[in-house]
């Protein structure tokens, strides 16, 4: 074990499908027993830049090192160290899943009485020891995900690479697998693990990046990416949706500030600079007429982070909640 | 704004009581087990045994009572004659299912899967070929035993029989990896079953499975001759009947040795640079 190495190290990596450039220049650096969120919308990259991490992508440019081994001419090293995780590597359906985790626990070296000791041993911790016998096609959404995340660990990595953990589960199954990940990094285990889910990234990272059109286009920590937008947000939620084409007509007008329609057709929010100001504009919104139900001025959430960043909101079903 | 992160009570569950790191099995040991997994998935999907044991025995029986009478002027006779043939063909349409099975692996996500894995590259490909050989002999024995029923008695006895079924088991494993390699190449398992049934319907149909080419006009009878199938039926027939002379052995053995040395190299190339 060479402590010292940083998980992961990139520089300047690109990967090009056809003229796209699925990942565009990135580095990245992820010290070790740390967990890194790569952050970005449907297509920006992120599983791209997690294949080539586990040596399933060679990259078109650029260099990347895991542990310090290169991906390409050390691959069998990095493959060693990592666990892989995500819709893209996952198990076979037509199998139970204690023979899935049988079947890895064997090419990783166990006996075949140990293997079965250590499937036994995963499927009772992942509560998926009465689903055991059965095949794996059979498993609701949450169960599948265990199952998966089971089987890259059946031999405790390094780093674990988990792509979209959360996708399409709901809230409880959500809870339960965001507890799981804070219990491998409580065991010293690096993750590193893509979303959609600003709120994910915001719940379980050290370190966030966000990636958009294969690009990094910001890295820091939660704290540090809501400071670089660098000021407040004044949410008012309304009382009357009829109201709101005037609240924002009046906000835009008296203060000059640019609004945001939320998807709630009550609520509108706005970038405004200081505590001062948002008094002001409820002010301007009484005298107006417009009875307001609730306000809150505070941090700007991720979502306002990333739109700051790109200039667009992110695309598709990605806020998990609002509030 | 972001709701307040509730953190949930059993934060640090242990799953990991052990750092242990056995030691990397060996290629042998890889190649094994991933061959235990294709015999699970026939314990789970037993229909795919189907062209192992339900088509040989179709096959063999319409072949022999349709056209016995009218090629050979008896079933019984014709029946020496086409079972070496039938055998050849049965076994050698199984070759495709390893790429489809190959190719439905790529695209259910098992295969990056053993690809993140540090064990020996070719195991997956070569686990695979092992419980393919376990289904080739398995169609072997249903014709053999059906054949024997309705009266096949070849001349070299069981002697002749084995080494015939080996040498066919050899030349199929090698041909399995041009399918193998189409399975990876290929986006659908549909579009792979389609093209290699067009490579192997005129290769089995245009050779001497079912009839002596010497009554084919002469430009295909000279195609026949040059099929590998036909060497390689000819070559089981006569280690079935005791006649058979190097000659007729050498040329199976060479395309086998081509095919694996073309292909499997081939294969894993792609295999290691599949996107």
């Amino acid at each position: 074990m060479n402590a010292q190495s940083p998980a992961v190290e990139t520089s300047g990596l690109v990967k090009l499908f056809g003229s796209t450039r699925a990942v565009d220049n990135v580095d990245l650096f992820v010290p070790s027993g740390t967990v890194f969120g790569f952050l970005g919308p449907n297509g920006a990259g992120k599983t791209t830049a997690i294949r080539i991490l586990a040596t399933l992508l060679r990259p078109d440019r650029g260099t990347a090192k895991v542990f310090g081994h290169d991906v390409v001419r050390e691959a069998d090293k990095v493959r060693w160290r990592v666990g892989l995780t995500g819709q893209f590597a996952s198990v076979d359906e037509d199998l139970t899943g204690l023979e899935n985790l049988v079947l890895l626990a064997r090419l990783r070296g166990y006996s075949w009485s140990d293997a079965k000791g250590r499937a036994s041993e995963l499927l009772e911790f992942f509560d998926l020891a009465d689903a055991g016998r059965r095949q794996v096609k059979t498993y609701s959404g949450g169960m599948r995900r265990r199952i998966d995340i089971a089987a890259s660990l059946v031999v405790t990595p390094d780093l674990l690479f988990l792509d979209e953990p959360t996708t399409g589960l709901d809230p409880r199954n959500r809870n339960q697998i965001w507890d799981i990940v804070r219990g491998l990094a409580a065991d010293g285990i690096t993750v590193f693990l893509t979303t959609q889910y600003l709120d994910e990234a915001d719940q379980l990272a050290d370190r966030i990046a966000v990636i958009n059109h294969g690009r990094i286009i910001a890295e820091g920590t939660s704290g540090e990416l809501k400071a670089r937008v660098g000021s407040g947000t004044l949410h008012v939620r309304l009382v009357n949706p009829d109201a709101r084409p005037e609240a924002e007509r009046v906000l835009e007008q008296q203060l000059g500030v640019r609004v945001q329609l939320e998807y709630d057709p009550l609520e509108l929010s706005s970038r405004i600079s200081s505590p001062e100001v948002a008094t002001q504009a409820l002010v301007h919104l009484a005298q107006a007429g417009i009875t307001v139900g609730s306000y809150s001025y505070g941090q700007p959430s991720l979502d306002e982070v990333f739109l700051t960043l790109t200039g667009h909101p992110v695309d598709g079903e990605t806020e998990l909640e609002q509030s | 704004m972001q709701t307040t992160c509730e953190r949930p009570h059993q934060t640090e569950r242990r799953v990991l009581p052990t750092r242990a790191r056995p030691a990397r099995p060996s290629p042998l040991s890889s190649a094994i087990t991933l061959a235990w997994r294709a015999l699970l998935k026939i314990k789970h999907v037993p229909e795919q045994l189907f062209d192992v044991t339900a088509s040989p025995v179709i096959f063999l029986l319409m072949f022999t009572y349709l056209f016995g009478g009218a090629l050979a002027g008896s079933t019984a006779i014709y029946l020496q004659f086409v079972l070496p043939g039938i055998l050849v063909m049965m076994v050698v349409m199984i070759t495709i299912y390893t790429g489809v099975g190959m190719n439905q692996d790529v695209k259910k996500g098992v295969f990056d899967r053993f690809r993140s894995l540090p064990v020996w590259r070719p195991s997956v490909i070569v686990g695979a070929l092992i419980a393919d050989v376990g289904r080739y002999l398995m169609a072997s024995a249903v014709i053999l035993l059906l054949g024997v029923m309705l009266g096949f008695r070849p001349e070299n006895g069981v002697l002749g029989i084995l080494l015939a079924v080996l040498l066919l088991v050899l030349f199929c494993s090698a041909l399995s990896w041009i399918w193998i390699f189409l399975g990876l190449v290929m986006r659908t398992a549909e579009s792979l079953m389609a093209v290699s049934f067009m490579v192997l319907f005129p290769l089995t149909f245009a050779s001497n499975v079912f009839v002596q080419p010497e009554t084919m006009p002469a430009w295909l009878e000279s195609f026949v001759n040059i099929n590998p199938i036909t060497h390689l039926v000819t070559a089981v027939r006569t280690l079935m009947s005791g006649t058979a002379t190097a000659d007729q052995i050498w040329p199976v053995l060479l395309a086998s040795a081509a095919l694996l040395a073309v292909f499997s190299p081939l294969t894993m190339w792609l295999y290691g640079r599949k996107q």
